[in-house]
């Protein structure tokens, strides 16, 4: 490997945004015929760095060479001239376009949609890919649409392709798919840098990973000769211990009993159907889907967001008393003490403001809260700092607007602040999604100490092995149907996969 | 009597100003700019062509080249338009200017540069009038075939209109060719849907913002110029425009963005607009008065069903009124 010429040689590279530092004085080395992960926690630079690779960002200093030749990527489209291709965490793609449209946006020529969809074709069988050149974006699903992303990289004919984080939104079957499309593509002499969080992923697929730390390149080495163990102490700068505590519940008492619960979207699809389970207090009771089964529509009933067709949910107080939470407005179902923390896909569209400043984020929760007319702005400001400390947000002040932090540090805010307002129940979903490393572990470990002081914690996850690791139930839907109940201690990935795609998790043979 | 072989070539005429102008300003919002300065364009348009043939029939009195009278007016006008979209360009899309504050604004001071420069040629003509009357340059507007008036109702429907009519059809079709069947075309409606994505697939996206407004402008200047000049018969009276701009808009709104769907829609607007006129209402002039809302009654329920039936084609382009910055976060 050490006498190849590298693809791509970034030197000395340092950006800045204001007065943060991004990336400093980062080296790195990307070859053909291998696939680099790039590692780092949220906001070392990752992004930033291939940003800058695929034109989007400019370097404030640094030189970038492509197989040993200095280049000037001042834009986009330079670095599609220079055979670079980026596919982003959130899609480039224009919803109200075709594939095909999209596929050849941004290219010269005469518009000929037919030779551009006889060409998609081709890729597509070539490496495997389903994709109908025809079909509007706003029609596909999340792995559809990435599909697309990674066919126009190809299609402008990249061989230098660099994924942040593709596998955030795929469910596990999806991600197999593309893990073998991206090694085929690795066997035809690419050059493939994936950005990820998840070890086992980084384990199983690369090559060489390189790990960044606060913007500077700490080192980069053969997969095969290091463990996660030793990637993630250098991701984090200090030894981290890599498991997951499940403390025993400790007199757990139903706290929310869900019976019959259907619930039918605007358009009319059943998105829940005949829905029943007890959730317990000092418990988590994990619930795992194939993404759009129903998980938002089950937190969202129970928060009062979400109109119901049919069933009951009743919220038990500790002395047996019962009440009726349908029916209810969001805000007396919030001041029970039912507390939602749920991170969409663009993890700012639910929860928080992205023009507000961290505190006035913070408000959101307690402005109601005190006699005067005027608001109390003191305490959000007090809890944001506290927010900020306990949780290592990396901002560079509570004054700032949330929508400049990244996409790990929002989060952070948004389910430091659910925690601080001390519910009896706490529905989560996708804590993590999209977080390094060290920023899960700390979220896991809030949960857990809510759960020790005996909330009832709903827990909707996307990476099976956490859910394994962490719930103390796991509630499995398929299809908007509860496909079963099993207790986390000792259940098996594979049963819960199949659950996940087939009801009872029988399967055909 | 309703009396249709009338109404329809009036209707027409009323409604090409509102064609020119919502072309204009769909090519516009194509792009990402929701410009509300449009009825200060149209008004500068008007002005500036006025100004121009304003001072070359002072200068050649009876003995006019068409070709030159028809000439210097439209070449004025498409430079004080241009000119008023370059300034809206400059605000909204290098400074990121609020677009909506910008364009009303552009809208107040099209308006006041109008009436402004219409005083004042008014002063220089010494004319008893206010206003300035430019009939021989009108005339070459307004000739049309000669065969028109053989050919009865049909001659009157179709060919009795002054060249800038058929222009104006022509350029909303191509319009709407170049936006549905161009690489340039998709590439501006992914600008004005999503222009991160554009810039990201190597678009240029500030030039298409530029271009695609300045054109816009350009083209509904000629509104504002038709008006004066083929219209009103060259007859400029300061604020006569009335508040066509403002339908113009509507009628975006109205054809989903479509220039196609334009051409006939406006003329439809043109007919709502002057239908007051020919139904009689006697005396009463409060329902002459509510006839006169019907084109912006129509908008709104245009406006109503598009939301009810929330079908992804007909929404306004995504990144409409939004100002782009690559590095913003």
């Amino acid at each position: 490997m050490d006498n190849k010429i590298p693809a791509v040689q970034m030197r000395d590279i340092t950006k800045r945004f204001g007065s943060v530092l991004a990336n400093d004085k980062v080296w790195l080395n990307i070859y053909r015929g291998e696939i680099l992960a790039l590692l780092g926690e949220n906001g070392s630079g990752k992004t930033t760095l291939m940003n800058m690779l695929s034109g989007i960002y400019f370097p404030d200093e640094g030189t970038i060479a492509i197989d040993g030749k200095e280049v000037v990527i001042r834009s986009p489209k330079d670095a599609f001239d220079l055979g670079i291709g980026m596919i982003h965490q959130h899609f480039k793609l224009v919803d109200v376009l075709t594939a095909a449209e999209n596929i050849v946006l941004g290219l010269p020529g005469k518009l000929d949609l037919k030779a551009a969809a006889e060409k998609i074709r081709g890729i597509c069988s070539a490496y495997g890919f389903e994709v109908d050149p025809d079909q509007k974006i706003y029609d596909m699903s999340v792995s559809q649409k990435q599909t697309v992303e990674i066919v126009k990289v190809l299609y402008r004919g990249a061989d230098i392709l660099i994924l942040d984080e593709p596998t955030a939104v795929l469910t596990p079957q999806e991600t197999e798919k593309l893990f073998a499309v991206l090694r085929n593509m690795r066997n035809d002499g690419k050059a493939v840098v994936i950005i990820t969080h998840k070890m086992h992923e980084v384990e199983e697929l690369s090559d060489r990973v390189a790990v960044l730390r606060h913007g500077q390149f700490i080192g980069d080495m053969p997969t095969a000769k290091t463990s996660a163990q030793e990637m993630t102490n250098m991701m984090v700068g200090h030894p981290v211990v890599l498991n997951i505590k499940r403390p025993e519940p400790v007199n757990p008492r139903p706290r929310i009993e869900v019976e019959g619960l259907t619930v039918r979207s605007i358009d009319g699809y059943l998105k829940l159907e005949d829905v029943s389970f007890t959730a317990y207090s000092g418990e988590i009771l994990g619930i795992a889907g194939i993404s759009g089964s129903g998980q938002k529509e089950l937190l969202e009933s129970i928060a009062g967001l979400q109109p119901v067709e049919a069933g009951s949910i009743c919220y038990i107080e500790d002395d047996g008393r019962r009440e009726q939470l349908l029916g209810k407005d969001p805000l007396s179902i919030a001041q029970m003490g039912v507390s939602l923390s749920f991170v969409p896909e663009d993890r700012l569209g639910m929860g928080l403001v992205g023009n507000m400043d961290l505190a006035d984020n913070m408000m959101l929760r307690s402005f109601r809260s005190g006699k005067s007319m005027f608001t109390d702005r003191k305490t959000p400001h007090t809890l944001a700092e506290t927010v900020v400390h306990d949780l290592e947000v990396s901002t560079p002040s509570v004054s700032t607007p949330v929508r400049r932090l990244s996409g790990g540090n929002v989060q952070k805010v948004l389910v430091g602040r659910e925690i601080s307002s001390a519910p009896t129940v706490l529905l989560t979903a996708y804590a993590v999604r999209g977080l390094d490393i060290n920023s899960s572990y700390t979220i896991y470990d809030l949960i857990n100490r809510q759960k020790e002081q005996g909330v009832a914690v709903i827990y909707v996850g996307e990476d099976l092995d956490v859910l394994l690791e962490l719930a103390d139930r796991i509630l499995v839907l398929c299809g908007g149907k509860v496909s079963g109940i099993v207790p986390g201690r000792g259940a098996k990935k594979r049963d819960v996969g199949l659950m996940m795609t087939k009801l009872g998790g029988k399967s055909d043979e | 009597m309703f009396d249709i072989i009338s109404f329809i070539p009036r209707a027409v005429v009323q409604g090409i100003p509102l064609l020119l102008g919502s072309t204009g300003e769909t090519l516009t919002e194509k792009s990402g700019n929701l410009n509300l300065g449009i009825p200060g364009i149209m008004y500068v348009g008007a002005i500036s062509g006025v100004i121009g043939s304003f001072f070359y029939e002072q200068a050649h009195g009876a003995d006019l080249n068409s070709l030159v009278a028809i000439l210097i007016p439209i070449s004025c006008c498409l430079l004080g338009s241009l000119l008023m979209g370059l300034l809206y360009c400059f605000l909204t899309v290098t400074l990121r200017a609020n677009q909506n504050v910008t364009g009303l604004a552009l809208t107040t001071f099209g308006v006041g540069f109008g009436n402004f420069f219409g005083g004042s040629l008014i002063k220089l003509s010494g004319s008893e009038l206010p206003s300035i009357i430019l009939t021989q340059t009108s005339n070459c507007f307004r000739r049309s075939l000669p065969i028109a008036e053989k050919l009865g109702w049909f001659g009157k429907l179709f060919l009795s209109y002054g060249f800038l009519t058929y222009v104006a059809v022509i350029i909303a079709l191509a319009a709407a060719y170049v936006l549905r069947h161009t690489r340039t075309g998709l590439h501006l409606r992914a600008v004005g849907e999503n222009p991160n994505t554009a810039d990201a697939a190597g678009i240029n996206v500030i030039r298409y913002k530029y271009a695609a407004t300045c054109i816009g402008s350009m083209i509904a200047g000629l509104g504002g110029l038709y008006y004066v000049m083929d219209y009103a018969s060259g007859v400029w009276a300061n604020n006569a425009f009335g508040d066509r701009g403002w339908l113009a808009i509507a009628l975006v709104i109205f054809t989903v963005w479509r220039p196609n769907v334009g051409v006939l829609a406006s003329f439809l607007f043109g007919g709502l607009y002057i239908v007051h006129m020919y139904i009689p209402s006697g005396m009463n002039l409060a329902v002459k008065e509510l006839y006169k809302m019907a084109p912006y009654v129509v908008t709104i329920i245009v406006l109503v069903l598009s939301s009810m039936r929330n079908k992804r084609e007909n929404q306004p382009p995504a990144s409409l009124g939004l100002a782009y910055f690559r590095e913003e976060r």
